[in-house]
């Protein structure tokens, strides 16, 4: 539990960090924040084990953090620099770290759904035990492709867990106003994919329903769809005037459902001493310093990586 | 240390904004989260956030100002604890920094590595590595007779036993033996597990080859035919081509997207087509597009082995035609060369494909009226051959660049751009285009023919760069 508490916090400030630096200008483009949604990546990868893999859409740091990337290269990413973890060449919404099992860090969204489908083909082809968690949002959730993949995740019967992270806002359209069946884990029931809700908000909660999925398509019972409620506090992107929604819901969530505030609270009923919760809040803190004065100093890819990682050349 | 608040950037352009509206006042406590601003850009009104916990001790922008720019300081916030004695340090110097907009953001990051304003000198842009000329068949090797279906398939399967990663997915490619054959016996050989029909679910599919791809083995998608391929076309260009590069080199996708490509015969608009264009303009792409079937089969071989995603397009009309194929144990052609299929000294013809076909009856017929053609058939299109290409036409200096496809924005467009850059001063006449007319491929057999590149075209423009009638 102290482990979630710590990988949660760090996500956190980290994003927050992130959303300061976008601010001043160090990073560019789209930068989309998980603040809110810490609970779901980080309760699904403590029931992964070696070989398994994962893949996502463009809310993609928190994911990249927890499957074994440092936050340094994580931040330099964000920054644009030759230290990131895609070498400055993808960005906030693409990262990649496969030898640690995490294959992106996809743009196009829902197109990390077939790949996920692509990676669980492999997995059973090749006769390994692996599984692969493929993460993505309520919005990609209407996406047609998502729907074929589904289909043939069943017709072969592959080894994956479909997680709909539900944060209830594809950019500024509510699930309410995109979906006329707003229960998304019942949309692979079409498909014979057994659905489950779960609170993402609860990483207890979070990890005992993966335990449970993990458990059921590694033994080869096939695909599953996993609907975490979740909420993310920032808007959809930093350029987002979130008018969609009002302030107070944003503030009635954080107050009363806040991830973070649950997994504390917990802690403490068990024993678990402020002391010792403010020791890992300053080494985090202390760490997305160093990580973020690391990702404004290092140097930027040299000029001649323009023409670089095109192709391999044989 | 206070801590500076500085205007926000909101989004990926913004450069300026108007501080529209305090929400806290000097001397506030704040926390994470508090909106503490009301910032209007051209596109919206946004509230601006506290970062940090502490106490608003200074705003140094006053309300209703314009244009100001990202990264000034706008406020000072003391943490807990902090003395009041050094905001005025801090405010001085948040003001000089103000008083030179230009510099503002970065004044105080002049070592962080970003270059600024130097202009990067752009490297040049590689050719594509020249493939040596080598003799592709080794003198005395026996030839067989085999149609392009059948060299197609030899390729595969002989890729197939090996390496088992291989597999071969697509609709219709198992049971039924193939749309048109092309897969015949794969499924009795390899077994359902490595010879995979799918739904009829391009996108889909596309993107779990894709993902298999990803995953380690060696992907080749059929495509019934190419027409159907941009329903996939995000999996292929999006997803395949340009994941290496965003993930700076951690990633290959070895995978090849095959079918047929190009007009079939009376099938009207939406199934009679040449795509080739389309993806040989998207970096991180190798396009193949083969006429003999001795290169169907030797390219296809070498793509499968290939590490990065190939777009292999076949051509459903030359399927039954047959050439003379080497019998040889493995025979693996070089990927981008292109091949000097006839020789002449008069003109050069480019074209790839079954525009091969239409181009070598031009030649023949132009050589009953004593004009030598040579015909330069391109073979892979990305990367392009132009040192093959521009060879002939230091020889020839003159070329008609034949395309069974839409003039606008072609393969032939392409060489005729690149012969202007890389050949201009060798070019006795204008470089002339033969392509299919620019409308929607018609149904009827009058309108279809009409529209279709031929022989007799090829000829009428080769005499005009002759200048001959």
């Amino acid at each position: 539990m102290l482990e979630f508490y710590r990988q949660m916090s760090l996500i956190r400030r980290f994003e927050e960090k992130a959303g300061q630096m976008y601010g001043q200008g160090l990073i560019g483009g789209f930068c989309h924040l998980y603040i809110g949604q810490e609970a779901i990546v980080v309760g699904f990868q403590s029931a992964l084990k070696k070989g398994d893999g994962v893949i996502t859409g463009y809310r993609s740091h928190g994911h990249a953090i927890v499957t074994g990337a440092s936050s340094k290269e994580v931040m330099a990413e964000l920054t644009g620099r030759d230290a990131g973890i895609a070498r400055g060449k993808g960005g906030s919404m693409h990262m990649f770290d496969p030898e640690a099992g995490f294959y992106g860090g996809h743009g196009i969204v829902g197109a990390q759904v077939p790949l996920g489908a692509g990676l669980a083909f492999a997995a059973k082809y090749k006769g390994d035990d692996s599984v692969i968690l493929a993460y993505f949002g309520d919005g990609a959730a209407n996406q047609g492709q998502v729907y074929e993949t589904f289909n043939m995740a069943k017709l072969w019967s592959l080894p994956i867990v479909f997680i709909v992270e539900n944060n209830q806002y594809a950019m500024g359209t509510s699930v309410a106003r995109s979906s006329g069946q707003q229960e998304l884990f019942r949309r692979g029931e079409g498909f014979g994919i057994p659905g489950k809700l779960v609170d993402g908000m609860n990483v207890l909660e979070v990890r005992a329903a993966a335990d449970e999925a993990v458990a059921h398509v590694r033994a080869g019972k096939g695909p599953l769809l996993l609907e975490l409620k979740t909420y993310r506090y920032r808007g959809h992107s930093m350029s987002d005037p979130a008018k969609y929604r009002t302030r107070e819901e944003v503030k009635t969530t954080r107050e009363e459902r806040d991830p973070i505030t649950f997994i504390k609270k917990r802690l403490l009923e068990d024993g678990e001493t402020e002391e010792t919760l403010k020791v890992i809040d300053n080494e985090i803190k202390a760490e997305v310093a160093d990580v973020a004065d690391f990702a404004q100093n290092a140097p930027e890819p040299d000029p001649s990586e323009l023409y670089t990682d095109i192709l391999v050349e044989s | 240390m206070p801590i500076e608040i500085t205007m926000p950037a909101l989004s990926p352009t913004m450069e300026s904004g108007t501080l529209a509206k305090w929400l806290k006042s000097e001397g506030d406590m704040i926390s994470a989260g508090d909106i503490i601003a009301e910032i209007e850009t051209d596109k919206a009104t946004m509230e601006v956030e506290a970062v940090d916990d502490g106490k608003l001790a200074r705003l140094l922008v006053t309300e209703g100002t314009e244009d100001v720019p990202v990264g000034q300081v706008i406020a000072v916030l003391l943490e807990e604890g902090e003395d009041e004695s050094v905001l005025d340090e801090i405010v001085t110097k948040a003001e000089q920094k103000s008083q030179k907009p230009e510099k503002k953001a970065k004044a105080d990051e002049s070592d962080d590595g970003q270059s600024e304003e130097a202009p990067a000198v752009l490297p040049a842009r590689p050719r594509a590595a020249s493939v040596p000329d080598e003799e592709e068949i080794p003198a005395g090797t026996e030839m067989v007779k085999q149609t392009v279906r059948e060299a197609l398939r030899d390729a595969m399967a002989e890729e197939m036993r090996r390496d088992d990663t291989v597999f071969v997915m697509g609709e219709e490619v198992a049971e039924y033996q193939g749309a048109y054959k092309v897969t015949q016996g794969l499924l009795e050989e390899f077994g359902d597990k490595r010879v995979v029909d799918t739904p009829i679910t391009e996108y889909g599919f596309a993107g779990v080859g894709t993902g298999a791809a990803l995953g380690g083995l060696r992907p080749i998608v059929e495509f019934m035919t190419f027409n159907f391929s941009m329903q996939a076309i995000d999996a292929i260009v999006n997803s395949a081509a340009k994941q290496r590069y965003m993930a700076g080199g951690k990633i290959t996708i070895p995978i090849v997207f095959r079918g047929p490509n190009g007009a079939a015969a009376r099938v009207a608009a939406q199934h009679s087509q040449n795509l080739a264009p389309w993806y040989a303009s998207v970096p991180g792409l190798k396009v193949i597009a083969p006429y003999s079937a001795a290169d169907a089969k030797g390219l296809l071989k070498a793509a499968i082995r290939d590490q990065n995603p190939i777009v292999f397009l076949e051509n459903e009309i030359m399927y039954g035609h047959s050439f003379d194929v080497p019998k040889l144990d493995d025979f693996v052609l070089p990927i981008g060369k292109a091949k000097v299929v006839r020789k002449g000294s008069d003109v050069t013809i480019v074209a790839y494909s079954i525009a091969v076909r239409e181009a070598l009856k031009a030649a023949d017929a132009l050589a009953e009226e004593g004009i030598e053609a040579e015909v330069v058939d391109l073979r892979t299109l990305r990367p392009l051959d132009m040192d093959t290409v521009v060879a002939s036409v230091r020889k020839t200096n003159r070329c008609v660049v034949v395309e069974e496809g839409w003039p606008v924005c072609s393969i032939s467009s392409e060489i005729s751009a690149r012969l202007m850059e890389e050949a201009f001063d060798y070019l006795d006449a204008p470089v002339t285009r033969v392509t299919n007319e620019d409308t929607p491929t018609p149904y009827a057999a009058n309108l279809e023919k009409l529209w279709l590149i031929s022989p007799e075209k090829i000829v009428r423009a080769v005499k005009a760069v002759c200048y001959r009638d």
